[in-house]
């Protein structure tokens, strides 16, 4: 089964406003997503240079999709919606 | 006890950005409409509505513009008024932690409850187990007297139902010392003399109503508003706190307009070589144990609250001192800024006429933010001293020790013990073995749990820093082999 992508932008601005947190992931991934999930720690995505900027940091990208404000619950919430939508099409 | 992040101080990291940004702005001129940009209309409130959010917030930016809300003598006054204030400012006000009293939830005194869950067993062993006969029967429950309870929490343990639960008040369970108290009102309050400034109770308030005066905009202004030369003293904790090469993080400090950028991990190399020299000294004229002394929130504590410890204490300095000390003496005229993971550093620097200010390396942090500043982007630089793995390693726990063992080797006889966080539980210890003694002969004592890179001025995970503080310690020479 394909992982689910989690890339966590590590650009300064990010970082500064929480992307510590959700780098949590790493070590403490609730138990039913634990093995479903590969972080990516990555280099500025340039979110922050469009719309509102970094103050919409940290931001996360789940399977492409673009979580602002990112927080772990928002997170887990996402790949957890993916999860249920993948086992779904495999049923 | 380690706190884990949350929205109170994340909320924290976007008010100082927040305050950054202004300056740079327009120094403040609209500083007015940051509570609004941070809960504007259509946001969920956190507290009762958007507008009493907005009002904590006020008083969170005064802080963060190095401010405190109890000196507030207008409540007219507006966050561009203070703005403008904080520019004209010449010296700081003295550091301190204070209770937002509007933002105080008054969490109700910390007690014992019978939640739904107990079911009125046959056993009750929460009645017989109870030292206080404080626990009756009513409708069929478990039911507990207020005035007779003493908060033991014996009924809590012998449940076998878990429905006995113990409700907090998490500052003040957070505070090793007991200096945060309710009034009559329940709000709680600081007392200043008792206060050791860990920063714990900041840390572990659910309600972000404790804040810390700080220096932000002091040392922006100097930056930017005087020919003054400023220079930054990079805490060795730095290594991890931002996902770059550390000579990447110099360069962007650089950029953000420091003159130079020293390192303290040159300075805790003194510190080592004169406290191995101290502990040979002492162990040699018959002393029991020594403890360190670089902490500052433990210096404070053993002054105020274990008098009985403080001739064990070392008198030797802490990495701080010397490294302001060294740049005085080559720069006489520059402002030393030190920068760091710790808040009760603030309450050493008073004490310190070679330290200008005092900052964390979440406001750094959040100057690179609303300074613009991208660390990948920046030109690496280097120290111009190189620091030993021994002083590198002083932010994790274990590693002042660590350096002292490793200069004494084979000279007395060294058995360390660590005191990693320092606890209501290890304050006693620490009476305790000033009193009857103790098997080690060397304690560190580090206030914060796993040392300063779990400080409450950090950005980066612990883990992951520490990983990352390792790598630096390989990469240094032993101190004994350089010279």
């Amino acid at each position: 089964m394909e992982k689910i992508e989690v890339k966590i932008c590590a650009g300064t601005a990010c970082f500064v406003m929480g992307a510590p947190q959700i780098q949590a992931l790493e070590f403490s991934a609730p138990e039913d997503i634990a093995d479903r999930i590969e972080i990516v720690e990555v280099r500025c995505m340039n979110h922050c240079n469009k719309g509102s900027g970094y103050n919409k940091g940290p931001f996360v990208e789940v399977n492409g999709e673009l979580i602002e404000e990112a927080t772990m619950e928002k997170v887990v919430a996402k790949i957890r919606e993916l999860i249920a939508k993948e086992d779904e099409e495999n049923c | 006890m380690l706190i884990p992040k949350n929205y109170a101080n994340q909320m924290r990291t976007r008010i100082l950005v927040k305050v950054v940004e202004s300056f740079y702005k327009n120094r403040f001129e609209t500083a007015d409409e940051i509570p609004i940009d941070l809960r504007p209309k259509d946001y969920d409130s956190s507290r009762c509505c958007i507008y009493k959010d907005r009002a904590v917030l006020k008083y969170r930016l005064m802080a963060a513009m190095g401010f405190t809300p109890n000196e507030e003598t207008n409540e007219a006054m507006s966050l561009r008024e203070y703005g403008k204030e904080a520019l004209k400012r010449q010296n700081h006000a003295k550091s301190c932690l204070s209770v937002i009293d509007i933002a105080c939830s008054a969490c109700v005194k910390s007690q014992y409850m019978v939640t739904d869950a107990c079911r009125g067993c046959f056993a009750r062993p929460c009645v017989m187990n109870c030292p206080k006969q404080a626990i009756s029967f009513v409708n069929g429950r478990s039911h507990i007297d207020p005035d007779l309870c003493v908060s033991c929490g014996k009924c809590m343990e012998v449940c076998p139902y878990h429905a006995i639960v113990k409700l907090p008040v998490p500052c003040e369970e957070a505070c090793p010392v007991s200096a945060i108290k309710k009034d009559e009102n329940g709000v709680e309050h600081i007392d200043e003399e008792a206060c050791i400034s860990c920063g714990k109770c900041l840390q572990s308030c659910p309600f972000g109503a404790i804040v810390e005066r700080s220096q932000l905009v002091d040392v922006l202004n100097l930056i930017h508003n005087s020919d003054k030369k400023v220079v930054a003293m990079l805490a060795p904790a730095i290594v991890g706190q931002f996902p770059f090469e550390l000579n990447q993080v110099v360069g962007a400090l650089k950029k953000l307009g420091f003159d130079d950028v020293v390192e303290v991990a040159a300075g805790a190399d003194i510190t080592s070589t004169n406290e191995a020299a101290e502990f040979v000294e002492r162990m040699e004229a018959g002393a029991q144990f020594m403890t360190t002394s670089c902490c500052p929130a433990y210096y404070r504590a053993t002054k105020v609250h274990v008098p009985e410890i403080q001739p064990f204490v070392s008198h030797t300095k802490t990495p701080m001192y010397y490294t302001a000390e060294m740049l005085k003496k080559e720069q006489p005229d520059c402002i030393s800024v030190f920068v760091g993971p710790c808040l009760a550093k603030r309450n050493e620097a008073e004490y310190d006429p070679n330290v200008d200010y005092v900052l964390t390396f979440e406001e750094i942090g959040a100057m690179f933010v609303g300074a613009k500043v991208e660390i990948a982007d920046c030109e690496p630089m280097e120290f111009a001293k190189v620091s030993s793995a021994q002083g590198r390693k002083y932010p994790l726990s274990g590693g002042v020790a660590g350096a002292v063992g490793h200069l004494v080797e084979g000279k007395v006889d060294y058995r360390p013990e660590r005191i990693d966080g320092l606890t209501k539980e290890n304050i006693k210890l620490l009476k305790k073995y000033a009193t009857k003694g103790c098997e080690a002969n060397m304690i560190e004592v580090m206030c914060c749990e796993g040392g300063c890179i779990a400080g409450p001025g950090c950005i980066s995970l612990a883990k992951k820093a520490t990983k990352q503080v390792e790598s630096y310690v390989e990469k240094g020479q032993n101190q004994k082999d350089m010279k």
